[in-house]
């Protein structure tokens, strides 16, 4: 189903375009509600256990590199930005810009994945994949420090596969950009592409401080 | 396709009826009707219940005698827990949504489909996979950690496909988000026009409040499952006390979903309840505003209660006074839902067809769950009937006695709508009365025995509770005949049945304004809604 640029035409279900956006917004918003509860639950299991180790986590969390964290910050704000852009850029029917964007949005969301892949190899390179081979090197319990890697693992790996997806539904959208069938007048599969590619960029505005910074400045914990 | 556009005068101009809009399986695979999806769901979800079915008549067999007579004790934990898992999951939780919620709320509320019918189509085969999946582990051997899927047993001890379950899990999971994303936009966005939210059907006001826990509970579910997966496959240390780990943080996480779950299971059937007894009573339903906020209210206050399953799992005395206080909450709008549906039947022109045997089945023994409900919520006496017979029996007839029993109610009343067919009605009230009785009788005894003590996920027990038990288990056989009783009589009205016009009951509601069964686009031209809902004068008009 193509939509021409001029004279679109709302799916059968609905009674006019507006409506159609309405109904897309709407329920991409929801989804977005619903996808912020996967994390909920992770972050309230790992606050948990921060709460009962804190000495362990403290200590542990020293090991996980800033730099790292910091850069990846970046990376993905600067992303969030290219999406704004294009979706200002696509209202104004600048669609060759919008799509540019995107690219640019998906260089970055690379660039983000490529330095995780890198972070994780040198995290199992130091023993510390929180499995059956799992070599401590800190004063603390190490058992318990596993426990704060098995979080950092699952809370940015589920992270990494939100990241995964978003890519791939921008890398989805790019093409019918060009092509004229989302524009000016119809491009809600685009702003919730966009959404969703915000969300993951506010995911991990959470994980970056909780894994990365709780406990650096002195005297927390 | 096109060949099969036969005109039939109830048809009017809408096109053929959405059966006739293509005979082929690849039409049925790939449509995105709301109507046909409905269809395929309601073909599945009886699969599914008839698997889970048999493993409880299973149950019930071993259980007639207090020696293991017909299956050994991993035997019986494997029946247990496939019965569970299946009877909720690929069952309860999708049944009324995704079957008559998906035919009726585009209907009711006069849109032509779903707001997002591919997404809905998509529902339907992530509910098949997870459902193969769970059919799978049957023929691979079973998995035996009971339906709570707790830790550390089933992250680390048992020797079972716990793996494969879990993702069986949290696929249907998604399918049910899917489903109840699709509601959610439909009834905010797609209302016809002169549909304001004080004039909508108290079933979508239920499937409204069914659709927000789906959304908010179900993804905690989904992750906590995949966590006992991730640390079963690769030894990580989230729930293992070994490292650390907290199980008992499983099991929060766990009922922070499933017993919203449960409010997923009956809040669809309140709304159906409420239906069926404005139509057989001829009257406006009584304090629409509180019916509906009662439904909102059972939504929200679900989400605080969660902790009433962990009244022995060593969580602090004060959190479990906490929670028992709010699950007695939950007591007031179930109660206004009651005594609403009491108010309704006081000088109504009350009659006594099928969907009305199962509403009042429903009202008495949601009645009995419920109260049974708060002297589970109370800490003393759960103390003393945690993990009994009492238990099972309580989420039973809330579960079943409520929940099927509603689902039964909805399949009698809407049947003419979806197939266009009249079922025999004698024989309709007889199998109503079957399963009424059928159920007391199993699972009334049940009380008596949890609270003598008998411990529930035994297959041997001792001899002085033989004689409840086969009680128990002969009523299980009027049950079953019960269920039986409508799959052989609605198949049959398929091919005889009498024709049933577009409101066989004379009932209000946009779905009935319609041809029996509806046109594809369901509606002729959009409908303008101009009148205050069920409005019932008294008269029966068919």
């Amino acid at each position: 189903m193509s939509h021409g640029h001029k004279g679109v035409a709302p799916a059968h279900q609905f009674e006019s375009v507006e409506q159609q956006q309405r109904v897309a917004r709407f329920g991409m918003w929801m989804f977005l509600i619903s996808e912020t509860m996967i994390f909920g639950a992770l972050f309230t299991g790992y606050a948990v256990y921060w709460t009962l180790y804190p000495e362990a986590f403290q200590e542990a969390a020293q090991f996980l590199d800033v730099t790292y964290g910091t850069v990846m910050t970046v990376v993905l704000l600067v992303s969030s930005t290219t999406v704004a852009l294009a979706i200002t850029a696509l209202e104004g029917d600048r669609r060759r810009l919008a799509a540019g964007l995107f690219g640019v949005t998906i260089a970055l969301g690379l660039v983000f994945f490529v330095l995780k892949i890198i972070e994780y190899a040198e995290k199992i390179g130091d023993g510390l994949l929180p499995t059956r081979g799992f070599e401590y090197p800190g004063a603390e319990s190490a058992d318990q420090a596993q426990v704060f890697f098995s979080w950092y693992f699952v809370i940015t790996g589920t992270h990494a596969v939100h990241l995964i997806v978003g890519l791939a539904a921008i890398g989805f959208v790019i093409w019918p950009i060009l092509r004229g069938t989302y524009h000016a007048k119809y491009f809600s599969p685009v702003e919730g592409t966009g959404l969703y590619w915000h969300l993951v960029d506010v995911i991990w505005i959470f994980v970056f401080p909780l894994l990365y910074l709780m406990g650096r400045a002195g005297g927390m914990g | 396709m096109d060949d099969t556009r036969e005109t039939d005068p109830a048809e009017g101009d809408a096109g053929p009826n959405y059966l006739r809009a293509g005979y082929s399986i690849r039409s049925w695979l790939l449509t995105t009707d709301h109507k046909r999806i409905a269809i395929l769901y309601l073909v599945s979800l009886t699969v599914m219940f008839l698997v889970g079915g048999a493993a409880a008549v299973l149950l019930r067999l071993e259980l007639i005698s207090s020696e293991a007579s017909l299956v050994s004790g991993d035997g019986y934990n494997k029946l247990f827990t496939l019965h569970g898992v299946i009877m909720i999951f690929f069952f309860l939780v999708p049944s009324i949504p995704a079957v008559f919620g998906n035919f009726l709320i585009p209907m009711m509320v006069g849109a032509r489909d779903m707001a997002f019918p591919r997404i809905n189509l998509a529902s339907w085969y992530l509910y098949m996979t997870g459902a193969i999946l769970g059919i799978a582990i049957i023929v691979g051997g079973g998995v035996d950690t009971g339906w709570t899927f707790y830790t550390p047993y089933s992250s680390t001890y048992a020797n079972t496909h716990v793996i494969l379950a879990v993702a069986g899990v949290f696929i249907a999971g998604f399918s049910s988000i899917f489903t109840g994303l699709n509601i959610v936009a439909t009834v905010y966005a797609m209302r016809a026009p002169g549909l304001g939210w004080g004039r909508l059907p108290l079933f979508v006001w239920s499937l409204l409040a069914t659709s927000l826990i789906i959304l908010l509970a179900t993804p905690v579910l989904a992750i906590t499952l995949a966590l006992v997966a991730v640390e079963r496959a690769t030894g990580i240390g989230i729930f293992d006390p070994g490292l650390g780990g907290d199980p008992v943080l499983f099991q929060h996480l766990f009922w922070f979903y499933s017993h919203p779950a449960v409010y997923i299971m009956i809040l669809p059937s309140l709304g159906v309840v409420s239906e069926i007894v404005a139509c057989f009573a001829r009257k406006r339903i009584y304090g629409y505003p509180f019916m509906a906020g009662a439904s909102i209210a059972i939504a929200i206050l679900g989400f605080f209660v969660w902790g009433h399953h962990m009244f022995v799992s060593g969580q602090s005395v004060y959190a479990g006074i906490v929670f028992s206080f709010l699950s007695f909450l939950v007591a007031v709008p179930s109660a206004v839902k009651v005594f609403n549906w009491i108010a309704t039947l006081h000088r109504g022109q009350i009659s006594f067809e099928t969907p009305m045997l199962y509403a009042f089945g429903f009202i008495g023994l949601f009645v009995v769950g419920g109260l049974t409900g708060l002297f589970t919520a109370t800490i003393a006496v759960n103390v003393h009937i945690h993990d009994t017979y009492f238990v099972v029996a309580h989420f039973h007839y809330i579960m079943v006695g409520g929940a099927l029993m509603g689902y039964l109610g909805a399949l009698h009343f809407w049947w003419p709508k979806i197939m266009g067919r009249l079922y025999p009605e004698r024989l309709a009230r007889w199998s109503a009365i079957f399963v009424f009785l059928g159920f007391n009788l199993t699972f009334f005894p049940q009380f008596l025995l949890g609270y003598q003590g008998m411990p529930r996920r035994y297959h041997v027990y001792p001899q002085e509770f033989e004689l409840l038990n086969v009680f128990s288990s002969g009523g299980a056989i009027f049950l079953g005949l019960g269920y039986l009783l409508p799959a052989i009589y609605l198949t049959w009205s398929l091919k005889y049945g009498r024709a049933a016009g577009p409101n066989p009951w004379g009932a209000t509601g946009l779905e009935w304004t319609t041809a029996s069964p509806p046109p594809s686009e369901n509606f002729a031209r959009t409908p303008r809604v101009t009148e205050p809902v069920y409005n019932y004068t008294g008269e029966r008009q068919s």
